[in-house]
């Protein structure tokens, strides 16, 4: 089975781009192909004008990549990976000393440069992981699921980081993620990946503004074929989707649909725990495109939903 | 491409003199072997009226440590593999030739340090007395036996998907390979099946020869030690960068 397919795609140089889709969606598979680790069985892509199956050590020069998995040696100091890493790229010990420095400031490592890494926390691997894939000045810069398993707060860092070094450097940046608000936050276009196919590219602003309207979150004690039958029949409903007590309506205006849902509830004895509305976010975005809803993405927990609502609200 | 070999073999170094722990654990063995065999075995042993079992043993335990050595420091690209660093290293515009040239000198020269260790305690406890050319020759018989075996390492870690197999490759590669060495024994009168194994195995010429170079009892011509030695090393050496080349990442 190909792990992706006709899948086209153009990112210009200077970009922040994420590639945005469920865990085995085909996204780490498409960077693997862009870095010259796997060979794609047909088609051809090239990178800063190189041909990456025909000219992979021009490719390999331009771009840095931190990798999904964890790819430091834990028995050598932070210090010494970064040396490792300009001494591969060719650096000469000057441009090295001088560049540790510099990237280590930008990640603030600097005060555990000569610890080994195997006593680093998760959040600052990661970090030293994307100092590292910033060495030899790459064009491109690839991050694999740059957060994947950290806390909210070394999240929130790293996001950080990643908008400085942006600022700092201006190198074209392509990340994968399956956080819907990591994908909002940080990315100027995003594709959505799903099943190796791209289904969607645009920026996370045009994507959510194509949804148009509010989306109705309501709770409800116990579910209700005919109640939600009744919902789907309204004006101005568009879709819907319910799981376990919870029904997501896409609707035009959603003040003027509220009171109409009551009704319908109370007409049919149905009891709503609570509703809430908001703007379309990209998770809605994926399951009108899909039909189904992305896993593991925090923005389905309610304290998180809760948040984005209240911001977007202030505003 | 050289500052590419240079700096694989500069992270073996740092990790070597990193760990003394480990260097005195690797030592620890081979002592062991040597007191404790060397003792044990020492009032049967009837092969030359001039040398003691333990002066016999003194360049098989060598062999031993080099052999270990060498395997394992192959073996581990492995858990490079494991732990992800193997793919920070095959994404880096170096060719992988170099990259094994790297990993190859620098587990040999870290098997080779703990070599020299093992000769100066065999010097000290009188079971060796070579001249200057012997102790030239036998660190040459030294880096043959490290570089093929850390080939023969990278081969097989290249061909395995996991190190779970690691066992596997102890039990069935690396013992017999120091069993069926002449190691511990002379290889005088064995039986047919066992001399057979023994002279099939290249271990059993680089101990050999070393056995000549220090001044003990040896079997063969050491020419003729050194000669089938280097072929392995040269095709081993070989088949590891063919194998490491075609290896995914």
């Amino acid at each position: 089975m190909a792990a992706l397919n006709s899948v086209n795609l153009e990112i210009q140089k200077g970009e922040l781009f994420g590639l945005l889709g469920p865990n085995g969606a085909g996204k780490t598979t498409l960077i693997s192909i862009l870095s010259t680790i796997l060979p794609a069985t047909s088609g051809s892509a090239s990178v800063c004008g190189y041909d990456v199956r025909r000219e992979q050590s021009a490719v390999r020069k331009c771009i840095g990549i931190v990798f999904q998995d964890p790819s430091l040696d834990d028995d050598l100091t932070g210090d010494e990976n970064l040396d490792f890493h300009g001494r591969l790229y060719g650096l000469n010990a000057v441009l090295r000393r001088q560049r540790i420095g510099e990237v280590l400031k930008l990640v603030d490592l600097e005060n555990r440069r000569h610890d080994l890494v195997k006593t680093y926390s998760g959040g600052m691997r990661r970090r030293l992981e994307i100092a590292r894939g910033l060495m030899h000045r790459p064009e491109v810069l690839f991050l694999d699921e740059p957060t994947l398993g950290l806390d909210p707060q070394a999240r929130r860092n790293i996001w950080d980081y990643i908008r400085d070094l942006k600022a700092c450097f201006g190198m074209t940046v392509i990340l994968t993620t399956h956080y819907m608000d990591e994908a909002d936050q940080l990315c100027s276009r995003i594709a959505v990946i799903d099943r190796g196919e791209i289904v969607a590219l645009d920026s996370p602003d045009e994507l959510k503004a194509g949804l148009g309207g509010d989306v109705l979150e309501l709770e409800v004690i116990q579910d209700d074929k005919e109640f939600t039958d009744r919902l789907l029949a309204m004006d101005g409903v568009h879709n819907i989707g319910f799981e376990d007590q919870r029904i997501v309506l896409r609707v035009n205006h959603g003040e003027a649909v509220i009171p109409k849902v009551f009704e319908i509830a109370q007409g049919l004895g149905v009891a709503i725990n609570s509703v809430s509305m908001r703007k379309p976010n990209l998770e809605d975005v994926f399951i009108q495109l899909t039909g189904r809803e992305m896993r593991e993405a925090p923005v389905t927990e309610p304290t998180e939903r809760m948040r984005i609502f209240m911001l977007r609200r202030k505003r | 491409m050289n500052s590419a070999v240079y700096t694989l073999w500069l992270r073996e170094m740092k990790k070597f003199i990193r760990n003394r722990s480990r260097i005195i654990g690797s030592m620890a063995l081979p002592i062991l072997f040597l007191v404790v065999l060397g003792s044990g075995f020492g009032g049967f042993f009837q092969y030359r009226q001039d040398v003691t079992y333990m002066q016999f043993l003194g360049p098989g335990i060598l062999g031993m440590t080099l052999l270990f050595s060498a395997m394992f420091g192959g073996l581990s690209v492995l858990w490079d593999r494991q732990f992800g660093f193997l793919k920070e290293i095959l994404v880096a515009p170096v060719s992988r030739v170099a990259i094994m040239a790297g990993k190859t000198l620098g587990t040999v020269t870290t098997s080779m340090i703990k070599g020299v260790i093992l000769i100066v305690a065999l010097g000290m406890g009188g079971l060796v007395k070579p001249d200057p050319l012997g102790l030239l020759l036998t660190l040459a018989f030294m880096f043959v036996i490290s570089a093929a075996f850390v080939a023969l390492g990278i081969a097989t870690a290249a061909l395995m998907t996991d190190p779970h197999g690691f066992q596997l490759i102890m039990n069935f590669l690396v013992m017999p390979v120091f069993f069926l060495s002449g190691a511990l024994f002379p290889l005088e009168g064995l039986p047919g099946w066992l001399d057979l194994l023994t002279k099939i195995n290249p271990l059993t010429y680089g101990i050999d020869g070393m056995r000549y170079a220090l001044g003990g009892p040896y079997e063969f011509s050491p020419l003729l030690d050194f000669v089938i030695l280097t072929f392995f090393a040269v095709s081993a050496t070989l088949s590891g960068a063919i194998l490491f080349q075609r290896m995914p990442a």
